[in-house]
């Protein structure tokens, strides 16, 4: 092949004189500011508590496959449920959308490392913190009426249920503790993704020529320094009220409940979009290359993406409809929402147009994008039917909303992330990830998925809340429960192939070699897995397909752009 | 409140038949709810917020639908139609990077459908938040409470809790019924799908949503915003009546406990524990020095069909246990277990078993 | 052609990029104002609001030479930036120890005004939603006075040791900018709990 000519990097393995102890080994992984190292770390870290994350879905699930039952208590069910969202949102989604964006932007621009190593190592032991405070309540807090531990109050902590009145003992203090220092790690990782973005990409790579992850990643981060300090600022509030006697909620005190709900929410709409951005990054990478065309409408993906991310600032009430604000601002909020879904429509329509007229090859990575744009497609129009404020007064808050946010995340983000890793384990370890357990594990999953979220939205149409740990017989909920219940064994089976794939595939893949999906980008002009260095020699670039000019000479992409 | 109706009614019943024809559960869901079935499905309205927005939600799917068959069919037809083929001869495809006018045109239509659905959205949002209040109305003070609702008719001047009982309104003279929404701790949401969307008791924070039922039936509802332990068990029971039903129970309402009322020696112990052990200070009963707000109103208890807000039937067995071991039904309540003797709990629950 | 490296050097451009130190500061700035702009959001929204206690017209006096000594700190630091860069270490550490001293001032005064307020005027942080507010905000920019003395400090006391030369210039400005947002920020609270607030 082409690129096995280019001397971008050489691997050279250098004999060693003695193997390392494992003990050696640990200590280099915990002192590394290795932007690959770390990546890598976020990600393991991630998906250890995505496991965590869906076991205690599963509780949840069985406790509520059939009405009044009784598998665990009101007190257990309440916490689980605040800690399955607590931590799938900050120590799942945000570590793993982190730990891809910190292995692979240096390389996909042809830079060495992170801006700021050391910060890079400060942010993931920060988050990483976090996590393990969060878990800690579990034996050393209390909750609701002293009767638990961990935090019960939801994921938003809505105040005045999060005050010491209504919050006894510790179990809200770690929720809040915990997010705030992961937090800090979140501003961490930003600023670095910002900075080496802007100032280190390699000779001839200009903004207009970086590819599409290192456009999207460098949105995200700006708007991780937006959304994510309006909740620290409530978090420090909420201490400030719990501990210092203020009064920042408290009712009692002339205080406000809903500026809580406005601080919080003009974090958490971003925050999702955060959340979504680096998928479709991944989506907008994969695609093409399975396709064997470019992207298509390469500055629209880019002007939509920046779009997203000034607008989806503007929507948050969205999320509030039922609070009692006045009509204007309902409609305002309406209007904002409904706006966000052109930009994002649009880029399906550029994945669309990157597929017509391709020649589409169905591995793994490209299964599990083809799943996304279907279920983000209806994701987002359950969301735009929830933006129209009277639909959302009927279906807010119930299982309708937690219908569309899971198809979000675990139909979008989820799918994209399971594309990613496919697309990225070869490079990542030097690994092809097997296609038959790969088959088995899109198939599964995908089963499990539809199963569990599409019946999912009836309960909420036949007025089901969310948040209860049962529910009365006699209101028509009970099959379609049992039935998203029992979605969760084929999404379990579906992740036992994948992870039973990814440690099997360790020691006994396929060899992958610099390039095995004949791709375009930087990261695959260098060996896999890339050396510390990433380049042997600095790169220089004069399109957004670098390696695809290498590859056809006689056709370059700059002839073009 | 004829302003309202979504009023472009071949349109309403376009979209019926069109979603009707695509799925049938939505139809199934409209049609499985009578008056006394215990169907919570928001396609099921009985009452104007509820039948307005149910007007909306339809031409609402009827969008969605059309997009997502437009949108879906392209994804699978070029996911089929685009695939390698296997006598492929290698080369690369023609590599497009764009089209100004494809851009332009799937710009231009979502906007378009943007503005159509913002619009649709606030007229209907104007419709029911600022609706007028009719001087006839009906008016009730709600106040969430954790795990429970209190109901104050002002009007009448008696307080009751858990059940609430409205006028049915006739559509050509309506007789609205108007709540206002308080907390006395933490946040709540008022919602009863087949009367109106949800609407929440946020402490420190006075809200306003009204019903006007036209059809008499008991509908049901919950709690839906997380408020603690109990969240799920603080249910709704909204009893819509005929006129004269609805006055009646008033009048009953309005009576209070009398000193006068011969009480059996068991019942009369029932009051002496009542009033000497902790009752009194959360519970009211009117007509005697009982006073306590912070939990239900007792004055007539017998008339509702179910206690702990909704949890459990109203029979003498449920009350008993209900008094004794509160975790029993709903275990997290702030009904504190009594602590009394057998004999006691006996006498108390003759004593309630008065309160009519 | 197939050995044709990928660093294919043609004319010898420039190809220059910002400075990484100058954006991450920024990027923390952003980041900060951030925090900031919700604390003020929650104190304009509560003003009025509290259903007791000191207002602020009864004990807020306007700190007019603390702003004054702060303001005047970015004036300083400006100075020494500018005389580091041109190679006057002496000049620079003379600024460079007048804004340390400033930013002292300024904070003994913030130290002063809550004394007087809590001890006299019996406002603190739990009296009333006034309190709660004025404290948090003020204190959380007191707050990143302290990080940014503490900053300023240590490249004092390297100063002070003779290693801060003109090479350095670069890492003294990227803290310099901290220095002037904490300015900045100051100036915005000023305003709005010290003008408009009362």
């Amino acid at each position: 092949m082409a690129s096995d000519t280019i001397p971008i990097s050489i691997s050279i393995r250098l004999p060693q004189e003695t193997r390392s102890t494992w003990l050696e080994t640990l200590h280099e992984w915990v002192i590394t500011v290795d932007h690959k190292r770390l990546g890598l770390m976020y990600i393991g870290y991630a998906l250890l508590f995505l496991v965590i994350g869906g076991i205690e879905a599963t509780v949840i699930r069985i406790q509520l496959a059939v009405p009044h039952a009784h598998f665990v208590s009101p007190q257990v069910f309440n916490r689980m449920f605040t800690m399955h969202g607590t931590t799938m949102i900050f120590f799942v989604a945000m570590p793993i959308l982190f730990g891809f964006a910190n292995y692979l932007v240096p390389l996909m621009i042809g830079a060495r490392d992170m801006a700021f190593p050391r910060l890079n190592a400060w942010s993931f032991w920060m988050t990483a913190m976090g996590g393990v405070l969060l878990y800690y309540s579990f034996i050393g807090g209390d909750g609701l009426y002293g009767a638990g531990s961990a935090p019960d109050t939801g994921w938003w902590a809505y105040a005045p249920l999060t005050s010491t009145a209504f919050s006894k003992g510790h179990s809200t203090d770690y929720w809040t503790i915990a997010i705030l220092v992961s937090g800090f790690g979140s501003i961490g990782t930003a600023i670095n993704i910002l900075a080496t973005i802007i100032c280190m990409r390699c000779r001839g790579m200009t903004l207009g020529k970086m590819p599409l992850l290192a456009w999207l990643n460098l949105v995200m981060s700006g708007m991780v320094l937006f959304a994510v300090s309006p909740l620290t600022a409530a978090q420090i509030m909420l201490m400030v009220d719990r501990y210092l006697g203020g009064h920042f909620f408290d009712t009692q005190a002339g205080g406000s409940a809903t500026i809580w709900m406005h601080f919080f929410w003009i974090f958490g709409h971003p925050e999702v979009y955060i959340l979504i951005i680096p998928a479709f990054a991944f989506v907008s990478e994969i695609v093409p290359v399975f396709s064997r065309k470019a992207i298509f409408g390469y500055p629209v993906m880019v002007a939509a993406t920046v779009g997203i991310g000034f607008v989806s600032m503007s929507v948050w009430a969205h999320h509030m409809f039922t609070i009692g604000m006045p009509s204007y601002s309902n409609a305002f909020f309406v209007l904002t929402t409904m706006a966000v879904g052109v930009p994002t429509g649009i880029k399906i329509f550029n994945w669309l147009g990157t597929m017509w007229g391709g020649k589409i090859r169905y591995a793994t990575p490209m299964m599990f994008c083809l799943g996304f744009l279907f279920q983000f497609l209806l994701a987002g129009l359950t969301g735009i039917m929830l933006g129209v404020a009277p639909f959302d007064w009927q279906l807010g808050n119930s299982y309708f909303v937690v219908a569309h946010f899971h198809y979000v995340i675990v139909g979008g983000i989820l799918f994209a992330l399971f594309a990613a890793f496919y697309y990225w384990y070869p490079k990542m370890t030097g690994r092809m990830l097997d296609e038959t357990l790969g088959k088995w594990h899109f198939w599964l999953f995908l089963i499990g998925f539809h199963l569990t979220f599409d019946f999912m939205h009836i309960p909420g149409i036949l007025g089901m809340p969310r948040r209860i740990y049962t529910y009365e017989p006699g209101r028509g909920w009970g099959i379609w429960n049992l039935i998203v219940s029992i979605g969760v064994l084929f999404q379990i089976a579906g992740v036992l192939f994948f992870v039973f794939n990814m440690i099997r595939s360790y020691f006994k893949g396929k060899v992958a070699g610099n390039d095995p999906w004949d791709a375009w980008t930087l990261e695959w002009a260098t060996s896999s897995p890339p050396p510390a260095y990433n380049f042997l020699v600095a790169p220089e670039v004069r399109s957004r397909r670098p390696l695809w000019d290498l590859k056809h000479p006689e056709d370059p992409d700059w002839k073009y752009e | 409140m004829r302003f309202l109706a979504f009023n472009n009614s071949n349109l309403r019943r376009a979209a019926q038949v069109f979603i009707a024809g695509l799925t049938p559960l939505i139809d199934a869901f409209a049609q499985s709810a009578g008056p006394f079935s215990r169907s919570t499905s928001i396609f099921s309205p009985v009452s104007t917020p509820a039948d307005s927005i149910f007007g909306l939600s339809l031409f609402v799917l009827a969008v969605t639908a059309v997009i997502f068959v437009v949108v879906a069919s392209l994804l699978l037809y070029s996911s089929v139609k685009f695939r390698k083929k296997a006598d492929d001869d290698g080369r690369e495809p023609p590599q497009i990077y764009g089209s100004n006018q494809l851009e332009l045109a799937w710009t231009v239509i979502p906007v378009l459908i943007v503005v159509v659905l913002f619009l649709s959205a606030a007229r209907i949002i104007h419709g029911v938040q600022d609706a007028a209040q009719p001087p006839d109305a009906i008016r009730v003070t709600v106040v969430g409470h954790q795990f429970w609702w209190e109901y104050r008719y002002p009007q009448y001047g008696f307080v009751t809790a858990n059940e609430l009982h409205v006028p049915v309104s006739d559509p050509k003279y309506p007789t609205p019924t108007f709540l206002t929404l308080l907390s006395a701790d933490t946040d709540h949401s008022f919602w009863v799908p087949r009367l109106a969307g949800k609407t929440d008791l946020i402490p420190n924070h006075s809200n306003s949503m009204w019903i006007d039922p036209h059809e008499a039936g008991v509908y049901l509802g919950q709690c839906a915003q997380y408020c603690g332990t109990q969240h799920a068990k603080m249910l709704l029971r909204v009893y819509v009546e005929p006129r004269v039903d609805f006055d009646r129970w008033v009048q009953a309402q309005q009576k209070q406990v009398s000193a006068n009322d011969s009480l059996d020696a068991e019942a009369a112990e029932g009051l002496r524990v009542f009033e000497s052990t902790a009752c009194m200070n959360c519970h009211a009963v009117a007509g005697t020095g009982a006073k306590g707000r912070f939990g239900p109103d007792l004055t007539h208890l017998m008339s509702r069909d179910t206690i702990a807000s909704g949890a459990v039937p109203n029979t003498p067995a449920n009350l008993r246990l209900w008094v004794e071991n509160p975790d029993a039904f709903k275990p997290g309540s702030l009904m504190p277990a009594m602590n009394l003797t057998k004999q006691q709990f006996d006498e108390l629950t003759a004593y309630l078993l008065t309160l009519h | 052609m197939s050995t044709q490296p990928l660093a294919i050097s043609t004319i010898e451009t420039p190809w220059t990029l910002p400075s990484k130190g100058r954006v991450g500061m920024f990027s923390l700035i952003v980041a900060e104002l951030a925090i900031f702009t919700i604390f003020v959001v929650a104190y304009i929204f509560y003003l009025g609001k509290s259903i007791s206690g000191p207002t602020p017209r009864q004990v807020l006096h306007l700190p007019l030479f603390n702003t004054i000594c702060l303001l005047s700190s970015s004036l300083t630091i400006h100075l020494a930036v500018g005389a580091l860069r041109g190679g006057k270490n002496a000049a620079f550490r003379f600024f460079w120890f007048l804004t340390f001293a400033l930013g002292v001032v300024f904070l003994v005064g913030t130290g002063r005004e809550w004394y007087h307020l809590i001890y006299e005027d019996g406002l603190t942080i739990s009296t009333n939603l006034f309190g709660t507010t004025y404290y948090s905000l003020v204190g959380l920019h007191a707050f990143h006075v302290i990080v940014g003395l503490v900053g300023l400090g240590v490249v004092m006391a390297f100063a002070l040791a003779g290693k801060v030369k003109q090479e350095h210039i670069y890492r003294v400005d990227v803290l310099s900018l901290y220095w002037h947002f904490v300015d900045v920020v100051w100036v915005v609270v000023f305003t709005v709990v010290y003008i408009i607030g009362r």
